[in-house]
């Protein structure tokens, strides 16, 4: 027997989680969807994904008080903010943008935990708000010298504009939005189209989702609540006026919503807690991406959709607590 | 009999059962301590009062405190000896508490004093009630809340009995054991608090793991209106309040007791000490403990006297060198003890002794809402650590249900951030119990 005994408080054993491999696990259900984004985009796809990620390791590194590289948040935010941003952007957009999603997005905010919006957001919203034709300007997928050399817009300068060689093609959305014409859903759910980086292919996406969802790693009432509200709405506008309104499957696999309502909805520190809370967000989610997509003059409307959310999910809480065992209604 | 419901509370968490390990291992018996160490304070309201002087020569089974008021319990002599001492002694409550030094006469026969007998057949509510008193029983799942009082209900306000065989703790197979080999003590202590309550009908509450107990209840034919439930297995399955609710599907109002819903949740084990106790008007003088836990080389149950130093129990069944915490209890809801001068005592279910594990990294608080899904009680625990880490400890208690935790630890064991919140919740509510209620 040791000669001196420790005092601890219960509980003395414990379930074996951690945020470590919470995060390890979103890295894993992201792997698929880079995979095909570099499949897809070629090299172009691979330097955004690279210079956004160590951008977020360097600026957490330098600015985080504790050090917390070791739970891989930061990886997981520049991954998804690098899966956001079209592919052939400006690399040392990417680079900053990385720096505004860790500075901005969540040391500021007080570092892991505390961040009120997604980071990864954060970082594209400031990029789309500094650079917005960079922002909506789009590679075409599939090139045929993809794998062998970086499109020259990825190598701009900082602060010259970027020569697109022609490459570029229009994403699905803006497509319908500005010619109305729609894409076929084979293509969108095998992600065959041009978009951001890792938008395109819903299917990888939903795998990724229903990984997360097994590990218990994603809130399942949030994604579900969305692409639900998503369907009802769109198929509804669709019945309405069919020429107006595309349909309920082209609104839920086009753009960023796939990967927005699996990957960036879902993190948790900017979602509401409760389960009823959590079904409130996803819808109001929903229904703004609905709005701004067919009634504002963005052709996407995800990301400001959740950072909107992102700031109410407070509220949300508040006036959605679980009624507790015993007692006859909700509080606070 | 309905066995295989298989119905269950809300939320819960599945901690390793570790139960293997005990489970299928008799009862043994204990050798006494040179010393043993009696507190009067082994239970949940007043101390008993000492009715031995210093000095004194006392049989094995003699009272050597009365029940101090009615929460209170009395405390029996665990052998036959000389009264060394009456003063402070070392307490699991972590305090020093009144009690009694006594050393046991080596070759004493440890024959058992005995009182009254109680009659199952012909004794009154009142005559049991007063039985069991006098045998000093109280809760021994833990709480050790004085059995007496509990029963002490007006008439007609009960009208079922759960007899809470779901010992949900890992590694705790003191219940299943007593259940199993005490059949019989455990029908008979039924009987006794069927009569004592006036409930209509009883309902022994097994886990699934434990199933076989029904088999062996069933075997031993009994008229009792008695009915068997086998439960999932779910921490905290045999919390009272939970198992009310998996049984009957009542909900037990915030703040008050079982008895408010007319049921009454008496321990298995407890109920089985009443039928072995109450037929001989003998004390409470020992009970069953498991060992259990890495550091403990011969694990079991074991009967062992009351006041045995956790030192000289330890010893007895050996440890491994690389012991660093004992626990007694369970370790979802036990407490570590920081001296081995700490006897036995009548709600001490397990000694647990564990090597030492270096402490995880606690991270932030990431929201993730997994203790949200875990707490029994739809408490958000998540929203209450952030709560106490800011120091807001009155929000605490208004807003988000503090005083309804019960520190089951379902938060703690699921956070992956490693966060202490069941110990935050505690620090939280004695800070507003130091404050005067009326601050407002």
């Amino acid at each position: 027997m040791s000669d001196t005994l420790e005092i601890a408080t219960s509980p003395h054993v414990t379930g074996g989680a951690s945020v470590d491999r919470i995060m390890r696990d979103v890295v894993i259900a992201l792997a698929p969807v880079v995979a095909f984004a570099v499949y897809h985009f070629g090299l172009a796809a691979l330097a955004t994904l690279t210079v956004a990620t160590i951008a977020c390791l360097m600026t957490e590194r330098l600015l985080s008080k504790t050090q917390t590289l070791g739970d891989w948040s930061a990886a997981v935010t520049g991954l998804l903010l690098g899966l956001s941003l079209p592919p052939g952007l400006p690399l040392w957009m990417a680079a900053l943008g990385g720096v505004a999603a860790i500075a901005v997005g969540k040391t500021l905010f007080g570092g892991l935990g505390c961040n009120a919006f997604n980071p990864a957001l954060v970082g594209r919203a400031f990029l789309a708000a500094a650079f917005p034709a960079a922002m909506t300007t789009w590679l075409a997928p599939g090139g045929p010298e993809r794998f062998a050399m970086l499109p020259a817009s990825s190598l701009a300068w900082p602060f010259a504009t970027p020569a697109y060689d022609g490459m570029t093609a229009a994403t699905p959305l803006s497509s319908w939005k500005f010619s109305q014409v729609t894409t076929d859903t084979a293509d969108l759910a095998f992600g065959l189209t041009a978009g951001s980086t890792g938008e395109t292919c819903a299917l990888l996406i939903i795998a990724g989702g229903l990984y997360l969802i097994v590990r218990r790693v994603a809130n399942w009432r949030i994604p579900l609540s969305l692409l639900a509200t998503v369907a009802i709405l769109s198929a509804g506008f669709h019945a309405l006026d069919p020429t107006r309104f595309p349909d309920a499957g082209f609104m839920l696999l086009s753009g960023g919503l796939m990967l927005g309502a699996v990957f960036m909805a879902t993190d948790t520190v900017a979602s509401p807690l409760t389960p009823l809370g959590a079904w409130l967000y996803g819808a109001l989610i929903g229904v703004l991406t609905v709005m701004i997509r067919l009634f504002g003059g963005l052709p996407e409307g995800v990301m400001y959709a959740i950072l909107l959310a992102n700031a109410v999910a407070p509220l949300i809480d508040r006036w959605l607590q679980p009624r507790v065992f015993g007692t006859t209604r909700r509080s606070a | 009999m309905n066995l295989f419901s298989r119905r269950s509370f809300h939320h819960g968490v599945h901690p390793d059962s570790e139960k293997a390990a005990t489970r299928d291992l008799p009862i043994r018996r204990f050798p006494f301590a040179p010393l043993l160490v009696v507190p009067l304070e082994q239970h949940a309201g007043r101390p008993a009062r000492a009715v031995v002087r210093e000095g004194q020569e006392i049989r094995r089974g003699q009272k050597l405190g009365e029940a101090d008021g009615e929460i209170s319990a009395a405390v029996h002599a665990p052998a036959s000896g000389m009264v060394r001492r009456i003063g402070l002694v070392p307490s699991p409550l972590g305090r020093m508490v009144s009690g009694v030094y006594l050393e046991p006469w080596p070759g004493s026969t440890q024959e058992v004093a005995e009182g009254a007998p109680c009659d199952p057949a012909t004794a009154t509510s009142e005559e049991i009630i007063t039985a069991i008193k006098h045998a000093g029983i109280v809760g021994l799942g833990g709480a050790a809340f004085p059995t007496h009082a509990k029963l002490r209900v007006p008439d007609g306000q009960v009208d079922v009995l759960i007899i809470n065989g779901a010992e949900c703790e890992p590694y705790l197979t003191t219940d299943y054991r007593v259940m199993l080999e005490q059949t019989d003590d455990l029908l008979l202590g039924i009987r006794y608090l069927l009569k004592a309550t006036a409930a209509r009908r009883a309902i022994l509450a097994l886990e699934h793991h434990t199933r076989d107990v029904s088999d062996q209840v069933r075997a031993s034919a009994t008229d009792l209106p008695l009915e068997l439930r086998v439960l999932a297995v779910k921490y905290p399955q045999g919390a009272e309040k939970l198992l009310i609710k998996t049984l009957l599907g009542r909900e037990v109002p915030s703040g008050s007791h079982p008895v408010a819903v007319g049921a009454l949740c008496i321990n298995a084990a407890t109920a089985a000490e009443i039928g072995r106790l109450l037929p001989h008007g003998r004390g409470i003088l020992e009970r069953v403990v498991t060992f259990a836990g890495s550091g403990i080389d011969n694990k079991g149950n074991y009967r062992i006297p009351i006041g045995t130093p956790l030192r000289f129990a330890l010893e007895t069944v050996g440890t491994t060198e690389a012991v660093s915490r004992v626990l007694l209890g369970g370790p979802m809801m036990g407490q570590t003890v920081a001296d081995l001068d700490v006897p036995i005592t009548k709600g001490i279910s397990g000694v647990i002794a564990f090597a030492h594990t270096p402490p995880a990294t606690v991270y932030p608080c990431i929201r993730c809402a997994r203790c949200l899904e875990a707490c029994p009680l739809d408490l958000n625990p998540a929203e209450l650590g952030a709560l106490a880490r800011a120091g807001e400890h009155e929000r605490m208690a208004t807003e988000y249900h503090l005083a309804d935790c019960f520190e089951c630890g379902a938060c703690s064991f699921i956070c992956p951030s490693h966060l202490p919140l069941v110990q935050e919740f505690r620090s939280s509510k004695a800070y507003l119990r130091r404050i005067p209620a009326t601050s407002e």
